[in-house]
């Protein structure tokens, strides 16, 4: 379970203060595949930076499994972005030097993983996502689709608690949007907790609650049927 | 294998079998030439002196040298002591010299009366030619005429820096003498010796005690300077191959030599201004390797940090999805020891591979030696562990100076 309480953000320029975050109470359960949404700028992305421990908040509480993220170091953080984590960025942020296979085995083989177990769990995400032919393809040999399908495998590899997904959408077309968003669907009925931040709102039904942001602040929450 | 390491090496690996081959072609290049800069610029310093040693052991003094005491005329009872050195284990050949200051003059047939005669101060050395040339390969050094034989009586042959021909600019003080070539006919004074004897020829050599010194046979030298009992002024030794002409030198004294004369090795017996202009030489080169030290460390800097910096949303990245700091700064630091070490193999390849046996083929032509390049591999070892060691740190620095910075802000390119 992820909780937040009164979470606020605030970047200073010089002598201006801007309050993006300004309190945000909110709770995912374990297994709940949560959709974000809100106009540009309303906070959303920098809400989920917060939550996954890439950034630290300016006010309020964090707490994930019951651990307060408040009194984590730098080095406790990255240990749980390592082991509770899995990452899906817009742009993929895949590591353009290693191969599809590669990029996925890396955090398992930060995990201690031996080589060869980590390449064979590496794969067998690569084969669910439908890219079980392009294993040792570098990510500039492969298509948008592909590169994002390499990210989530990458993200969902080492069966991370809370998988945390920015616009996974934004840089694809039609087809292969649906393609990402049948693998969450399918992730979530296997139990995956899923928070992803979107601003299409075709996408975000699929998830089983859609929260709406704005100016920094969660103004609904609505729960989708099925 | 730590994990951090495993995993550094890991990265590294893949970023450099899968970078530009120009790009890694272009650093490795660089760092070759770092590597040359801290080798051969320095090397060619102590080599173009290293040259004048050479010379002046392989054309005068060989191994060693057994010369008169300061206080002394010349060595005394020399056959015995001839005899007694000959039979030192570990001495090849030996070739004894009858030495003594003279006047040189020329052109004292065309002379007028009236005329400033032309004279030239040097020392007149007795050889051996047989001997003298299977010791020091004198011959080799003609460039007019030709040496010595035996039974060349009233024959002489002069060191270039004798005449006037052989030296470009006129130096005051050095007198030399005019229009004399191979024929010429010069007279010879020593003590109240004179003698006119033919130029047979003409040697030429950046050693001074050859190219100030003129030439003749020791037999009727010996009788000009009443010699006639043997004794003689220098023994030149040249040791068997793989011989330390030290430990000759230690059985010599052993033996008693050093009673009667002065025993040196070829390296005692250079000139102390000589040891000072290497040992200065030395401390330059070290100065020039600093400099380059210091260039190389700056260099592997910028293209680390460049490298890094380039990479900052990737380095981002990794630290997002938990891969340690430690873990990306150990795999900037193998790359940059891949540069330093394919640099200096390459480096020491061209050092030893090309570069030593083409100097040593074709030394440099200093005006007062034949520039070599001198690298011992000891000392270029180490230099090359500086370089690796000052690579690994000026890699490690930029690395960590951008792995530092705020995760998120590395992904998303804020400053």
């Amino acid at each position: 379970m992820i909780e937040t309480k009164n979470l606020q953000r605030s970047f200073k320029n010089g002598d201006v203060e801007t309050q993006v975050l300004r309190g945000i109470d909110f709770t995912a359960l374990d297994g709940e595949f949560i959709a974000i949404m809100g106009r540009s700028g309303a906070g959303k992305s920098t809400f989920l930076y917060q939550m996954s421990l890439l950034d630290e908040p300016t006010g309020g509480e964090i707490t994930i499994d019951g651990h307060n993220t408040h009194t984590m170091d730098e080095r406790e953080r990255m240990k749980f972005r390592l082991n509770m984590f899995g990452y899906v960025f817009q742009d993929y942020a895949l590591l353009p030097e290693l191969t599809a296979v590669e990029n996925v085995a890396l955090p398992l083989l930060m995990q201690n993983h031996p080589k060869k177990s980590a390449y064979a769990q590496a794969a067998t995400a690569l084969e669910r996502a439908g890219l079980g032919s392009r294993l040792h393809n570098l990510p500039s040999q492969l298509s948008g689709g592909e590169q994002q399908r390499v990210s989530i495998s990458r993200a969902i590899a080492h069966k991370p608690k809370i998988l945390f997904a920015d616009e996974p959408t934004a840089n694809l077309d039609n087809e292969s949007s649906r393609g990402i968003m049948g693998i969450f669907q399918d992730l979530h009925k296997h139990g995956q907790t899923i928070i992803m931040v979107t601003h299409e709102e075709e996408y975000a039904k699929l998830a089983g609650k859609i929260m709406q942001m704005d100016d920094g602040k969660i103004i609904s929450e609505v729960k989708n049927r099925g | 294998m730590p994990l951090n390491i495993r995993i550094g090496f890991f990265l590294a690996f893949r970023a450099l079998r899968r970078a530009s081959l120009w790009t890694t072609g272009l650093i490795i290049f660089v760092m070759v030439l770092t590597f040359l800069n801290l080798v051969v610029i320095s090397g060619i310093l102590v080599g173009l002196l290293q040259g004048a040693v050479d010379s002046m052991r392989t054309e005068y003094t060989s191994d060693i040298i057994v010369s008169t005491l300061w206080d002394k005329s010349y060595i005394e009872n020399s056959p015995n002591i001839i005899e007694l050195v000959s039979a030192v284990p570990g001495v090849d050949m030996l070739t004894s010299r009858y030495r003594e200051a003279s006047t040189l003059e020329a052109n004292h047939r065309t002379r007028k009366d009236s005329d400033k005669p032309n004279l030239a101060p040097a020392q007149i050395i007795g050889i051996n030619p047989t001997q003298e040339d299977a010791v020091t390969g004198i011959a080799s050094k003609i460039i007019e005429g030709s040496f010595l034989a035996e039974g060349d009586y009233d024959k002489i042959v002069l060191g270039n820096y004798l005449l006037s021909q052989y030296i470009p600019i006129k130096t005051p003080g050095l007198a030399t003498l005019d229009n004399v070539s191979v024929g010429s006919k010069i007279r010879i004074h020593v003590g109240s010796v004179v003698r006119e004897v033919t130029v047979k020829g003409i040697l030429k050599s950046k050693v001074d005690e050859i190219a100030l010194r003129a030439f003749m046979l020791g037999s009727q030298f010996r009788s000009m300077i009443g010699r006639n009992d043997g004794n003689v002024d220098e023994i030149v030794i040249k040791v068997k191959k793989g011989v330390d002409p030290v430990s000759v030198r230690n059985e010599l004294i052993l033996r008693g030599v050093d009673k009667v004369a002065t025993v040196q090795t070829f390296e005692e017996a250079q000139p102390q201004a000589f040891k000072d202009i290497i040992n200065t030489f030395k401390m330059l080169g070290t100065i020039f390797s600093s400099i380059g030290l210091v260039v190389a460390s700056v260099t592997i800097f910028i293209v680390i940090f460049v490298n890094a910096l380039t990479r900052r949303k990737y380095i981002g990245i990794l630290k997002g999805i938990g891969i340690h700091g430690r873990a990306i700064e150990y795999s900037y630091v193998f790359q940059s020891i891949f540069y330093a070490v394919s640099g200096s193999v390459v480096g020491l390849a061209l050092v030893y591979g090309f570069l030593m046996p083409r100097f040593a083929a074709h030394p440099i032509d200093f005006p007062f030696s034949d520039g070599i390049l001198v690298a011992p591999v000891e000392e270029t070892l180490f230099r090359a562990g500086l370089l690796i060691v000052a690579t690994i740190i000026a890699g490690y620095i930029p690395a960590r100076m951008i792995i530092r910075k705020n995760t998120l802000d590395s992904i998303l390119g804020r400053n």
